[in-house]
């Protein structure tokens, strides 16, 4: 499968203290990749060097010809003082055609609130929302940061539903940052576990095993993961201390 | 017969009223109201180098309120103290050094049509100025306004697409600064906030687009500016403050109607 982004040393470096360290990461046609990480891990940087609005320090970032890019960003709340609807908060900056606003609604459940204010959405109906508004331009790479942060656990499960639906019928892949570890394990194919340096990835089942996984997250999260054996051979305990 | 000064008040009390509703949905938008009273503040140092130097002291507002933007844009991003902090600073300083200043000068300025608006004093060269100041204003925001309001939306969706939000937050800082800048000898230094503010808030109620509040505020303040101009010349009143209570009764009159009629929103 030929590679939508390569991105190689990756490091970042801001006041005295190192935000990432040689990470990298190869995002693939038809990938379904997740990032997991503590608060504070450098992820939400690590997808903006990905997208190029964050230069890195040092490091290669390779990226296919033309790539184009759906993104949906974290803590998403509109401004209440700006009276926007649904739809023209979807083409704004946008080129597309009128039947593709009309498919992708229907695609993303939204075609009910076209004409509502975007401040008087419900956190499930905003996220959609941004899925529809980051498809529109048929991007080829998804990305998202935290997508599902602010949802009940009903909602959430709809999200993620939704996304893997997009996942199934588009020809599309999928780069996401989450913390929601059950769906993540459930849905993913492929999960890095990034704490400033990369420090596992693989199958979800494979990374629940591993010693920095486990060290990160803890065991109970762990044990919840899957069945494993304890192997602990390093601990994270120090760059969690200072 | 009608006197050229009135016809001068009205031009210039439209020309302001149009630009000032426009950004002043910005201002409302991305909550700068303190940023535009401390940069009105600053305006009066502004005046003091115009004076000190025997430029127009409509351009020594625009040189130290352009100056006010771009060291605070150069503080925030240091990031040590919080912006409403930085803006008491600047503000107040650049107020009192502008104070100081003008109480050394030898000549007497009228300190009060200052702070406060005095419409006759708008001269033929002002005119042009609020024109040729209004018409820049209103072609930048025409040609950025998606890019404006997507930023003012969220600027981490904006700059994944390509937006350079220091780029349109130094541009946004530097049209409020024109706006500042062309306004202040009719509404005031200390009021200039308010005809930003107020025709924008009551706009809000009534509109449903970005376009339609910024169409609508423009209106408004038409309107405030007008009465208030209106009363200024037959009653004597100071022009800043007319125009300021004048904006607050429409804000009144249309906030309690939208609340019986709608309910929410």
């Amino acid at each position: 499968m030929p590679s939508l982004i390569q991105a190689k040393d990756l490091c970042v470096t801001r006041h005295n203290k190192i935000i990432l360290e040689n990470v990298f990461i190869d995002v693939k046609k038809k990938d379904f990749i997740t990032i997991i990480g503590p608060n504070g891990a450098g992820k939400s940087v690590f997808l903006e060097c990905l997208m190029g609005s964050f230069i890195p320090d040092s490091g290669k970032i390779k990226r296919k010809d033309n790539l184009s890019v759906g993104y949906i960003p974290q803590n998403f709340s509109p401004e209440r003082s700006m009276p926007i609807s649904v739809e023209r908060f979807l083409t704004l900056k946008k080129k597309f055609i009128p039947q593709e606003l009309l498919n992708i609604s229907k695609e993303t459940n939204i075609s009910g609130i076209l004409d509502k204010n975007l401040a008087n959405l419900s956190g499930g109906e905003l996220q959609k929302v941004l899925l529809a508004r980051s498809l529109l331009n048929n991007p080829e790479l998804l990305i998202l940061d935290e997508p599902a942060q602010n949802l009940d656990i009903k909602n959430q499960l709809n999200f993620y539903n939704l996304l893997n639906r997009i996942y199934k019928n588009r020809d599309i892949s999928i780069l996401m940052v989450s913390h929601d570890l059950h769906m993540v394990m459930s849905s993913t194919r492929k999960v890095v576990c990034l704490y400033h340096h990369v420090c596992c990835s693989g199958e979800p089942q494979i990374v629940a095993k591993d010693p920095e996984f486990i060290s990160l997250f803890g065991n109970d999260m762990a044990k919840m993961m899957s069945v494993y054996q304890h192997t602990h051979n390093h601990s994270h305990q120090e760059i969690l201390n200072d | 017969m009608i006197e050229p000064f009135i016809i001068r008040a009205i031009i210039a009390g439209v020309g302001i009223a149009i630009i000032a509703g426009a950004i002043g949905c910005f201002v409302v938008w991305r909550k700068m109201a303190y940023f535009g009273d401390s940069l009105a503040h600053s305006a009066l140092l502004g005046v003091a180098l115009g004076l000190v130097m025997g430029i127009s002291t409509n351009l020594g507002t625009i040189i130290i309120c352009s100056l006010f933007a771009v060291v605070l844009i150069w503080l925030q991003q240091k990031k040590i103290l919080a912006t409403d902090t930085l803006l008491g600073i600047l503000a107040h300083s650049a107020l009192s050094v502008g104070m100081v200043t003008l109480s050394l000068l030898e000549q007497s300025i009228d300190l009060h049509s200052y702070l406060f608006g005095d419409i006759l004093a708008v001269s033929s060269a002002e005119i042009y100025f609020i024109l040729f100041g209004g018409f820049f204003v209103l072609i930048f925001l025409y040609f950025n306004w998606s890019s404006f309001v997507l930023m003012t939306i969220d600027e981490k969706l904006a700059k994944a697409e390509g937006i350079n939000i220091v780029f349109y937050q130094l541009l946004i800082m530097l049209l409020m600064t024109v706006v500042v800048a062309v306004s202040f000898k009719i509404v005031g230094l200390l009021l200039i906030t308010s005809l930003l503010i107020i025709p924008a808030a009551a706009a809000r109620q009534l509109a449903n687009s970005p376009e339609k509040m910024a169409i609508i505020s423009s209106l408004l303040a038409v309107l405030s500016v007008a009465i208030g101009v209106y009363s200024s010349l037959y009653l004597d009143t100071p022009s800043g403050p007319s125009i300021v209570v004048a904006s607050t009764i429409i804000f009144i009159t249309i906030s309690v109607f939208s609340f019986i009629f709608k309910k929410n929103n």
